[in-house]
């Protein structure tokens, strides 16, 4: 092969910097879910557990778009049918009062900065 | 044919390298701006637009001034453009490129520009605004490519680029009017509210974009030893003279129409502009020697002995683009927010970060600009046209 | 074949009446309410447009009773309740300020006349909550939006900072985070009712949209000592068009078409 040494050679480099994210980690310890300091005065979130994990998200922008945007208030949950304010400060963290120990710990476990405390503000300090 | 960039002498590399360096001086500004925002630049409550604004709004006319080129060799078939025009539609690539980073840097929240596809909103002008750019962009860059390949391949363009050159003669109008509608639908704003404002934007884009365009042929003359032609530069004075007149005869007219009037929304921008207002007087000197720039070009440009003169033609055209980026790019925008709607009078300077950053932006798109006038140059040396 | 003509007769007539009187009753009940209780939750969502349905927010301010400690004490309320900073330069931000009428109505105060009183008058400027806003019809995101009660909004999410709604405003009550607003707001002096802005945004008076959705008065009406008078337009019996009807009253640059919400009582 006609310089095949150094196609081998930089396909080896390449394949190298290619699974750097892998190399990198080992030795890591792995994921472990973080610890949450749950609501100690309340049993459920606005809605199930798991769906929450997965869709705040998407609730929060929806909260906000609603309440700022189409005047409505008030949430029900898609269960029970009990009410809430839709609103990041004055529901999710009067339960989530410990924002570092709760979204915090959870958001910077897997990398994710939302920049809602640029403006909202947090209980007890921010960011 | 982009292959031709990356062939050239030490100086050229070496003022690619300069521009590059400018740039990247920018781009360091511009991180400034980044994390402490728009606070270091001179912009206030009452001027909240500035340099950026004023220097997307000059762009847009050189942008547009393509079009000088195209009506001739398209719709009259005059020849001595065949050899140029593709100068013009690549510094119209250049000028959109840099309108559209102008736009950017002057965003509060640029990471949030994508909003403004998210949520379409067409009664906003700064959509519009938006859409006949990118338009024009992407006309300019799919015109210019495709005609200069099919001259290197000395063989006629392709017939269905031709809906896209005729689409881009209103296209180029449209990008000027728009920007125009930008100011001239503001209520409460006299400096603006006024419907010439478009065909002056108009003619004093198609004074100072020739001007510039005749600039640029001899700087490629000079440093490429391909000739332009004479003729076709010639013409485009023409084209600018009579530009530079509508220019100033509009301007005419609408101190006219303030000054006899005399209604105060109105005149005290220009009172503010060309005499000073309540002690300030910082753009008073600028006002005036680009009255007496643009005049002095008409009187040199009129007589045909002098425009065939190269240099003092190339001095008139220097003098031409002068009196038009003062007008537009400093004049227009701050006099338009002085005095403020509440007739307060703070004035508006720009800060050295934003003048680095304004800088930065202007080297990006020379760079542009440098790199396809040398495979555009290439490719006519290579065809020996 | 006739009993059924008739029958369709009967019908017809009385859908017809029932569309008549439905909307004048559904708006009656929803006025009631808008007046009694101050606002529903749902309210600003659900009323009618601007014009003589539902609520239309407005305000009268009696400049004649104005004085400058009320105006402190309006200012200040508003501002420390909103998160507002003390910038001071040329980049500050403002909700609510006063101003001598000279500037609030140029061109309209005789001047050149040898009384000073009316020139040198101050009043308090803020956001004009118009009919017909330039800045809503400029902003390229909707971020800054008309609600049906009137009320010239914005979503801080959306804003992208052009700054277009601030060349739009004939009225100058619009403010930019040229900075970080955090920076000039020490971490005493902010509450925790209302968020703060981030760099980049633009800001203005909101009318205390947060607090007419609880029932209550804006916080400068809650605190002016009686001078600024606040309520529904379209409610003849409302605070405002009450003493609308009795004072003569003008509004900024009425020429241009904006038609404000605000109202200066002479
Ligand atoms: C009434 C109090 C209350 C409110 C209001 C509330 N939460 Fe919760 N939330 C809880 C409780 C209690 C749990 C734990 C439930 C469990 O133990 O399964 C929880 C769980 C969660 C979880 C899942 C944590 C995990 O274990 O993975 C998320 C995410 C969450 N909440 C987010 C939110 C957000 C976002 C809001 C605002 C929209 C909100 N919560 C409002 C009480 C509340
Ligand atoms: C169980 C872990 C967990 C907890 C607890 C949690 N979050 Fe999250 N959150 C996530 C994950 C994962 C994402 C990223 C989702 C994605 O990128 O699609 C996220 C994203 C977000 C986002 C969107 C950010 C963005 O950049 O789009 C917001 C807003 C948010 N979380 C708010 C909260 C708030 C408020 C709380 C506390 C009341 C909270 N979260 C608690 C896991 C969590
Ligand atoms: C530019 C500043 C800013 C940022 C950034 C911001 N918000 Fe807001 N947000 C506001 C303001 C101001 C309000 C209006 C508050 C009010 O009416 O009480 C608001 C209101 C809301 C509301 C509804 C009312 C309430 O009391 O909460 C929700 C929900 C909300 N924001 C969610 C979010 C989420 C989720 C994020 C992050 C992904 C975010 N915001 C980021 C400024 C901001």
């Amino acid at each position: 092969m006609y310089d095949g040494g150094k196609i081998i050679a930089g396909l080896a480099v390449f394949v190298l910097l290619f699974t750097f994210p892998f190399w990198y980690n080992i030795g890591n310890a792995a994921y472990t879910k973080p610890k949450l300091e749950l609501p100690k005065d309340a049993k459920e979130c606005v809605e199930k557990t798991e769906w929450m994990r997965a869709e705040h998200m998407q609730l929060l922008n929806e909260w906000r778009d609603e309440a700022i945007r189409e005047g409505h208030h008030t949430y029900k949950n898609m269960v029970t049918g009990k009410v809430y304010k839709k609103s990041l400060t004055k529901t999710c963290l009067k339960c989530h009062a410990q924002k570092d120990k709760f979204c915090d710990r959870c958001h910077e476990s897997l990398s994710v900065h939302p920049y809602c405390w640029d403006c909202h503000v947090a209980p007890k300090g921010d960011k | 044919m982009l292959e031709k960039a990356i062939k050239g002498n030490k100086l050229y590399w070496g003022w690619l390298c300069l521009l590059l360096a400018v740039s990247g001086l920018g781009f360091l500004a511009y991180t400034v701006q980044m994390k402490e925002g728009l606070s270091i630049t001179g912009m206030s409550r009452d001027v909240s637009w500035g340099f950026y604004i004023a220097q997307f709004t000059f762009l847009v006319g050189v942008a547009a001034s393509a079009v000088m080129m195209v009506i001739p060799k398209y719709l009259h078939h005059y020849q001595a453009f065949g050899r140029v025009l593709i100068l013009g539609e690549f510094l119209a690539v250049a000028a959109v490129s840099m309108c559209l980073l102008f736009i950017v840097v002057d965003l509060g929240q640029p990471q949030r520009l994508f909003n403004v596809l998210l949520h379409p909103t067409p009664n906003s002008i700064l959509f519009w605004d938006m859409v006949v750019l990118n338009g024009y962009l992407f006309l300019n860059i799919l015109i210019g490519w495709v005609t200069l390949e099919s001259e290197r391949k000395q063989v006629p363009p392709p017939g269905w680029i031709k809906p896209f050159i005729y689409l881009s003669i209103p296209w180029a109008v449209s990008i000027h009017t728009v920007t125009a509608f930008l100011y001239c639908g503001l209520p409460g704003r006299g400096f603006w509210l006024t419907a010439i404002l478009a065909p002056r934007f108009l003619a004093s884009a198609f004074a100072s974009g020739p001007a510039f365009l005749i600039l640029l042929c001899y700087i490629v003359k000079i440093f490429t030893k391909w000739d332009p032609g004479k003729e076709a530069i010639q013409s485009l004075a023409k084209i600018v003279t009579y530009a530079l007149i509508a220019n100033l005869f509009f301007l005419g007219l609408e101190v006219f129409t303030t000054a006899y009037s005399q209604i105060p929304d109105h005149m005290l921008h220009f009172k503010y502009l060309f005499f000073g207002l309540d002690g300030h007087y910082t753009y008073v000197p600028w006002m005036w020697v680009a009255v007496i720039a643009g005049l002095s070009a008409v009187l040199i440009l009129l007589f045909p002995k002098n425009r065939q003169a190269d240099n003092v033609l190339a001095f008139a055209c220097l003098l031409v683009f002068l009196s038009c980026w003062i007008d537009k790019g400093l004049g227009m925008i701050s006099g338009g927010f002085v005095p403020s709607p509440l007739e307060h009078v703070t004035e508006y300077i720009p800060t050295k970060l934003e003048l680095m950053v304004t800088l930065g932006v202007y080297a990006a798109g020379f760079l542009i600009l440098t790199i396809l006038y040398k495979v555009a140059v290439g490719v006519k040396k290579e065809v020996g046209a | 074949m006739k009993s059924t003509r008739r029958k369709f007769i009967k019908i017809a007539g009385m859908s017809a009446l029932g569309w008549s009187l439905c909307p004048a009753l559904f708006n009656g009940s929803s006025r009631a309410a808008g007046h009694n209780e101050g606002h529903s939750e749902e309210h600003s969502g659900s009323s009618a447009n601007a014009h003589g349905h539902g609520v239309r927010w407005a305000m009268a301010i009696d400049t004649a009773r104005m004085t400058d400690e009320i105006m402190q004490k309006c200012i200040e309320a508003c501002h420390s309740a909103h998160n507002v900073p003390h910038i001071n330069n040329k980049q500050e931000i403002k909700w609510i300020w006063p101003e001598t009428f000279h500037h609030l109505f140029p061109g309209q105060m005789n001047d050149h006349f040898h009384t000073n009183e009316f020139p040198e008058r101050k009043a308090l400027a803020l956001c004009n909550h118009c009919d017909n806003p330039p800045c809503v019809r400029v902003c390229p995101t909707k971020a800054t939006f008309k609600r049906p009660d009137g009320i010239v909004m914005m979503d801080f999410h959306r804003c992208v900072g052009c700054r277009y709604c601030m060349a739009a405003c004939p009225y100058g009550s619009r403010s930019f985070n040229f900075a970080d607003p955090r920076k000039y707001l020490k971490e005493s002096e902010r509450t925790l009712e209302f968020p703060t802005r981030t760099k980049g945004v633009v800001e203005k008076c909101l009318f205390c949209y947060e607090r007419l959705a609880e029932g209550k008065q804006p916080y400068c009406v809650e605190v002016s000592e009686g001078t600024i008078y606040f309520g529904d337009l379209n409610d003849p019996h409302s605070d405002v068009r009450k003493v609308l009807k009795e004072r003569y009253a003008i509004r900024r640059k009425p020429e241009l078409g904006t038609s404000p919400c605000v109202y200066y009582l002479i």
